[in-house]
């Protein structure tokens, strides 16, 4: 290599591994100054400075969150409509993509366009809220499980994957007699575990993370979700900033390790752990996922 | 005459065969009459003036007067039809400018990365953000951007500012900040379509390339990226097609009443006027105007997608 070549080479390396280091970073330390605020000692925090190192671990935050009623409810109302909603939307997604999928189907095009079109045009904020309102959804467990129910772009990942089977597969149970509903229940939703777990690790993720449903169909304090309760602590502390300080100012003469900061940062956490738990698991299925969507679209 | 006869024989053969497969259809096409085209009746809110106080929601809907278009009249007048449009423009254009071309060089760059521990540790970390809700988000963002946050420090560590900036307060910080939020949440995981299409390049090109003396820089330059070109039209395309569909979450989460005159869009305008200040019908207005522009710009953008994709098979 000449040395002007050389050159180039160092400074294109130093180039790309600058940039890809800056993307770990700004992906990264978020998260970790999040983590970082939610088990450093709360007041010690407000004297400010880098804090990219716990200078005094305190779980105190984190003991505080877990004695709260308000928080340890929303969590299991989080984790029941996740328990629940999946496994249900999952169902009623195989159910529609699998009609879908047969080509032979009366009227199959139309009744697929008949889905498709709710996915480019909806009534909007407010009717949805009147129609839900005139349900008697308000202040109901179902609103978490029923409007959102069915995704139609997931819908249509299975539908792909299930035209993309073989046809031997449903030939051969038809020639034994079966009908469609047991051919699709013995031959075609075992095949379809790779995409139908793709789905179900969507809808986990959904419904972990959903917040709008029960901040605005949800008055009951027992039917707030996690996501919910920390849009509330949010909000608090964008309308409150000046007050909390004067707060946290008395506090830390009063050498109170909590902070409403603290708290904030560490009901973040908590919300985030989850996702950061079902990860390697997210990123093996929603890649293949993802790609087929892409293939289809 | 009822609509069976219209059926030819064998299609009504056909259909008696089929009807556990229209069984199944059963519980969806329930969802989508109750929750996705139940709304679209009630856009009708739109065009009458809905009072809650009739009554149950039915008969104050049949019951309203029709007043035609006068919400829609009122809003296209109103001072603040211009705000809104211009914080909905603006912040999304400004969204796709940087979230479009991130990715790309993302999916460049990591292609190059000969040390595979080190790609993959990028690339998982990456995707993450995709992940978290827009709730959790908003909390780091809030923090990070806070007058003793981790950016103010950094700021004032390089000697860039003296004072700290109030970036939640100030409102003409939000563009920005909505533009990079949406950019962090999505790059890693818009970079994997990319990096899919460089994966399915021709290895032969690049050993052409190399045989005539192109370094990595001309290889990408002259290889990857005109063969990116079909891939970026189309997502461009289709991105510019969701312009008005800037999302409600980072807004309504971002936003407080001091950057309102930045960081209201029609989503949030139609929440605050419906649900907060009770004036349904007219919140009602400017979500179908929202609606039907966004629909339009979709419907058009795809057709022309798909017009360029027939192209570039020839």
């Amino acid at each position: 290599m000449k040395r002007s070549e050389r050159v180039v080479h160092w400074t294109g390396n130093v180039l790309l591994y600058g940039f890809l280091i800056a993307l770990f970073a700004v992906t990264f330390f978020p998260f970790w100054q999040i983590f970082i605020l939610s088990i450093n000692d709360g007041t010690d925090s407000l004297r400010g400075g880098f804090l990219l190192w716990p200078r005094e671990i305190s779980l105190e935050s984190y003991r505080t969150v877990f004695a709260n009623p308000e928080i340890v409810t929303s969590v299991q109302v989080t984790l029941l409509r996740t328990l629940i909603g999946v496994p249900l939307s999952m169902i009623c997604i195989a159910l529609l993509a699998y009609p879908l999928s047969k080509r032979d189907l009366v009227g199959g095009r139309g009744i697929g366009l008949f889905f498709i079109f709710t996915m480019y045009f909806s009534g909007g904020l407010i009717p949805t809220y009147m129609i839900i309102k005139s349900l008697g959804l308000i202040d109901s467990f179902l609103v978490f499980l029923f409007p959102g129910l069915i995704n139609i772009f997931w819908m249509v990942l299975v539908r792909t994957y299930m035209e993309q089977l073989p046809r031997e597969l449903e030939e051969s149970a038809e020639m034994d007699g079966a009908q469609d509903i047991q051919i699709f229940i013995k031959v075609i939703l075992p095949v379809c575990i790779p995409v139908m777990a793709t789905v179900g690790l969507f809808s986990a993720i959904f419904h972990w993370n959903a917040w709008y449903d029960s901040y605005i169909y949800t008055y009951n304090p027992d039917l707030k979700t996690l996501q919910a309760v920390l849009v509330k602590i949010l909000n608090q502390f964008q309308t409150g900033d000046m007050l909390s300080q004067a707060q946290q100012l008395a506090n830390e003469n009063k050498k109170i390790p909590v902070t409403s900061e603290s708290i904030r940062m560490t009901v973040t956490m908590v919300a985030t752990i989850p996702i950061i738990l079902v990860y390697p698991f997210l990123q093996r299925f929603f890649l293949k996922g993802m790609l087929l969507g892409a293939v289809k679209n | 005459m009822n609509a069976w006869h219209w059926i030819s024989p064998a299609k009504r053969k056909r259909i008696i065969k089929q009807r556990y497969l229209y069984l199944m259809l059963v519980p969806a096409f329930l969802w989508s009459v109750l929750f996705a085209y139940g709304p679209m009746v009630g856009l009708y809110m739109a065009f009458i003036d809905y009072q809650p106080t009739l009554g149950k929601f039915w008969s104050s809907f049949f019951g309203g007067k029709f007043v035609g278009l006068q919400w829609f009249n009122l809003f296209f007048a109103g001072d603040e039809f211009f705000l809104i449009m211009r914080n909905t423009l603006v912040s999304s254009v400004l969204s796709i400018a940087i979230g479009f071309v991130v990715p790309i060089v993302i999916a460049m760059a990591l292609n190059e990365v000969r040390y595979m521990a080190f790609k993959r540790v990028v690339q998982t970390v990456s995707y993450m953000p995709y992940f978290i809700s827009w709730v959790i988000a908003a909390n780091i963002f809030v923090t990070l951007l806070s007058a003793d946050g981790l950016v103010n420090e950094l700021l004032k560590l390089l000697g860039l500012t003296r004072d700290s900036i109030l970036f939640m307060q100030e409102g003409r910080y939000f563009w920005g900040i909505v533009a990079g939020a949406n950019t962090w949440k999505d790059m890693g995981y818009n970079s994997i379509i990319y990096l899919a299409a460089i994966a399915s390049i021709n290895p032969e090109l690049y050993e052409a390339a190399r045989v005539d003396g192109a370094g990595r820089v001309k290889q990408a330059a002259y290889i990857t990226l005109p063969m990116l070109k079909p891939t970026i039209v189309i997502l461009l395309i289709l991105a510019v097609g969701n312009l008005l569909n800037t999302g409600f979450d980072q807004y309504y989460l971002l936003g407080n009443s001091l950057n309102r005159d930045y960081s209201d869009v029609l989503d949030t305008y139609a929440f605050r006027y419906g649900l907060q200040n009770g004036m349904f019908s007219y919140a009602s207005a400017v979500g179908l105007f929202k609606s039907i522009v966004a629909f339009l710009l979709v419907l058009g953008v795809n057709s022309l997608a798909r017009r360029m994709k027939s192209n570039s098979l020839f």
